[in-house]
């Protein structure tokens, strides 16, 4: 019993001057389980998606058959209403990212450059605290918030005025509280990073406030701002939750549950390819932007 | 460098093959259980809302504690809310429910597609009093082979705000009105097999057309159909699954009439204060449905699986559901029980078979016309489903 901790202690210590010695092994070790993972959970069930959107299913029963076939994306290209629906849920996903920005700019202008650290650090909670709560129930608060006999008509209607309802323009708003902090936090960051002498420069060389944000602030804080977006734009993207709980309106996400469920599930996920495909293509954008050195 | 990406390659191959090899065959030959043993300890229940109710919801609405007591199976309910998402749910775990509360429009698919095992109906002794219109039906017996016990049947209702709605709507057509005095307020059960509702309105509104069956639609009478739902869209305030969206959306004034279920009715009249509804079924009829409790083939549960079965259509626990759901038991002695049981029995007409003729059982519509025609090929679902799509834009 005695001699066991000393060659315990031992043999770690043998396999640690192994391992020092060879540091690719060490390295594998250290990525081995990270690295399975995102191979197994993520590329893999992207993988699975790509190769089931190629098979048939039994009409009656929903079966997947695994015959090739490339009527899923035919129907896909043929049919117009997909075309409508990708559009709305990119239009949306857009605009929601754009207001965001807006909104988010000058929250944290404040946040890194005017507010004391006090201020500072209760301003983060705040911009934090919706986070805490689960997606669901403010998704349903909204709900409520919007309704007929809900609160927004309620403090609007003295003022003779009406919410938007449960509509697009009332789902516009939500995924905006929804995905805002994803925003701020990057340009937070960003704006953060600017050194204070260079807007002390512009200002010295007779450049007003305007002239500066333009010149100077902006095209500094463009890849956090990219960042931000790639957040708030592939969240709206992707979200089906949200919009059958407030609005009457069919995203791609919808139609994909709808799919998965019907149960056709080579079609859904051919229809998981479109939304997937318009990411890419804007990751790509944000990377030329540099978003990824500033994540 | 080259080899390792083969080598990825290679992996992800691998993967995608494993991944891939699941999905059920039909049932071969089956040897049907003789005795009923003791109970495995466990029982996996997907059942419609209000059918397996285990004192979650009210403590005084239970009837899965005194099955669990009496039989050793310990219960876990799971519920859905279109026959769709309940078949989407087996197929995707084929091992994980034991037994199902099957609509029509479910219970055929999951025959066909093998996940369900015939069930000998002499080891569930209250089969016998089961009314025999509900017995031997295409959607729970498949060439003379019981398929599950049948559950009981209702009927979909149109349900409206009171204090909204002043004349009390007598036609589904006032849900299909292109202008309607309450304006877009309309709530719209969410799945494809809605559209049978618009079949049915069809068959008294547009008899040219010749609809027989709402499920059994040709190419002409289904887009008639598919236009009629097209023209309702835009008063759409609502679709609705899970059956508490329904409750809310009726409780808070965004929906004013639609179509319904007697439980969600029930539960809105017994909030506090009550919220005004009232439901009818309309004079073209409707919808409705006629569930089967169903076993699945893969189960190792067996025995607990015949117990629940043979628990769920005893009089007792059939009249309990068919007060709390709101719909016709299927046991003809759940009636005899109390006087609250008749008045429940005769307020759903469970031995009124005249009642039922224009309520058209939930099934899943197929290209062979289910209404017998072989002079046209009709819808499938498939179609059904990608109309669906179309039609909520």
């Amino acid at each position: 019993m005695t001699a066991q901790p000393f060659n315990q202690g031992s043999i770690a210590r043998r396999f640690a001057a192994w391992l020092h010695a060879r540091p690719r092994v060490r390295l594998a070790l250290l990525l081995a389980a990270p690295v399975a993972w995102l191979v197994v959970a993520y590329l893999g069930s992207l993988a699975v998606l790509f190769v089931n959107s190629f098979w048939q299913r039994d009409e009656f029963t929903g079966l997947v058959q695994r015959t090739f076939t490339l009527d899923n994306f035919v129907e896909l290209l043929t049919t117009p209403l997909y075309g409508t629906v990708l559009l709305r849920t990119v239009t949306m996903a857009a605009t929601v990212t754009l207001t965001c920005a807006v909104l988010a700019f000058p929250i944290a202008f404040y946040m890194a450059r005017v507010a004391s650290p006090r201020v500072r650090g209760l301003l983060a909670v705040a911009v934090l605290m919706p986070l805490w709560s689960s997606y669901l129930i403010k998704a349903y608060s909204w709900r409520l918030i919007l309704s007929e006999e809900g609160l927004l008509n309620w403090l609007l209607g003295p003022l003779g005025l009406r919410g938007p309802g449960q509509t697009e323009i009332g789902l516009w708003l939500v995924f905006t509280y929804l995905w805002l902090p994803y925003m701020i936090l990057p340009l937070y960051a960003g704006l953060e990073r600017i050194p204070s002498s260079l807007l002390e420069a512009s200002s010295d060389l007779g450049a007003r406030a305007v002239t500066t944000f333009r010149r100077v602030i902006f095209p500094l804080v463009i890849p956090a701002l990219a960042a931000g977006s790639i957040f708030t734009f592939s969240l709206t993207l992707g979200d089906y939750v949200a919009p059958s709980l407030i609005t009457t309106t069919q995203f791609v996400g919808n139609l994909i549950f709808l799919n998965f469920g019907a149960p056709d599930l080579p079609f859904a996920a051919a229809l998981s390819l479109a939304p997937l495909g318009v990411m890419l293509v804007y990751l790509l954008v944000a990377r030329r932007l540099g978003a990824f050195s500033s994540l | 460098m080259i080899k390792g990406r083969l080598a990825a390659i290679v992996g992800i191959v691998a993967i995608v093959a494993a991944a891939c090899g699941t999905g059920a065959s039909p049932a071969p030959s089956f040897d049907l259980p003789t005795a009923v043993g003791d109970g495995e300890g466990e029982l996996s229940v997907l059942a419609w809302p209000g059918y397996a109710e285990d004192g979650s919801y009210d403590p005084a609405v239970n009837w899965v504690k005194p099955f669990e007591d009496e039989t050793g199976c310990k219960v876990t309910v799971q519920v859905f809310g279109t026959s769709d998402e309940a078949f989407s749910l087996f197929s995707t775990n084929p091992t994980k429910y034991d037994v199902i509360s099957a609509s029509g429009d479910a219970s055929l698919r999951l025959v066909r597609a093998g996940y369900v095992q015939p069930v000998n109906m002499d080891l569930v002794p209250n089969y016998a009093d089961i009314f025999p219109a509900l017995k031997d039906k295409p959607y729970n017996t498949v060439d003379g082979v019981h398929y599950g016990a049948p559950h009981g049947r209702g009927s979909n209702l149109l349900m409206w705000r009171t204090d909204k709605i002043a004349t009390a709507p007598t036609s589904w057509a006032q849900m299909f009105d292109a202008n309607p005095s309450w304006g877009k307020q309309v709530s719209v059960y969410d799945a494809p097999i809605y559209i049978a509702d618009a079949a049915v309105v069809l068959m008294s509104t547009k008899p040219d057309l010749k609809i027989t069956n709402p499920y059994a639609l040709d190419d002409t009478q289904f887009a008639a159909v598919v236009d009629l739902l097209k023209q309702q869209k835009p008063n759409i305030s609502q679709y609705w699954v899970d059956y508490t969206k329904q409750q809310q959306a009726f409780e808070s004034g965004d929906a004013t009439i639609g179509t319904t279920w007697q439980v969600i009715t029930y539960l809105l009249q017994s909030e506090d204060p009550p919220i005004p509804v009232d439901v009818i079924k309309p004079v073209e009829g409707a919808t409705g449905w006629s569930d089967t409790w169903m076993i699945n083939s893969k189960t190792t549960h067996l025995n607990c699986a015949y117990k629940w079965l043979n628990h769920i259509v005893s009089p007792e626990v059939n009249a309990q559901i068919a007060a709390w759901f709101g719909e016709a038991p299927g046991n003809s002695k759940s009636c005899g029980l109390s006087q609250a049981d008749q008045d429940n029995c005769d307020f759903f007409h469970a031995n009124d078979d005249a009642f039922w003729k224009d309520v058209w059982y939930w099934q899943t519509p197929e290209t062979a016309c289910v209404d017998g025609r072989t002079d046209v090929k009709c819808k499938g679902f498939d179609d059904w489903v990608k109309a669906w799509t179309e039609i909520k834009g």
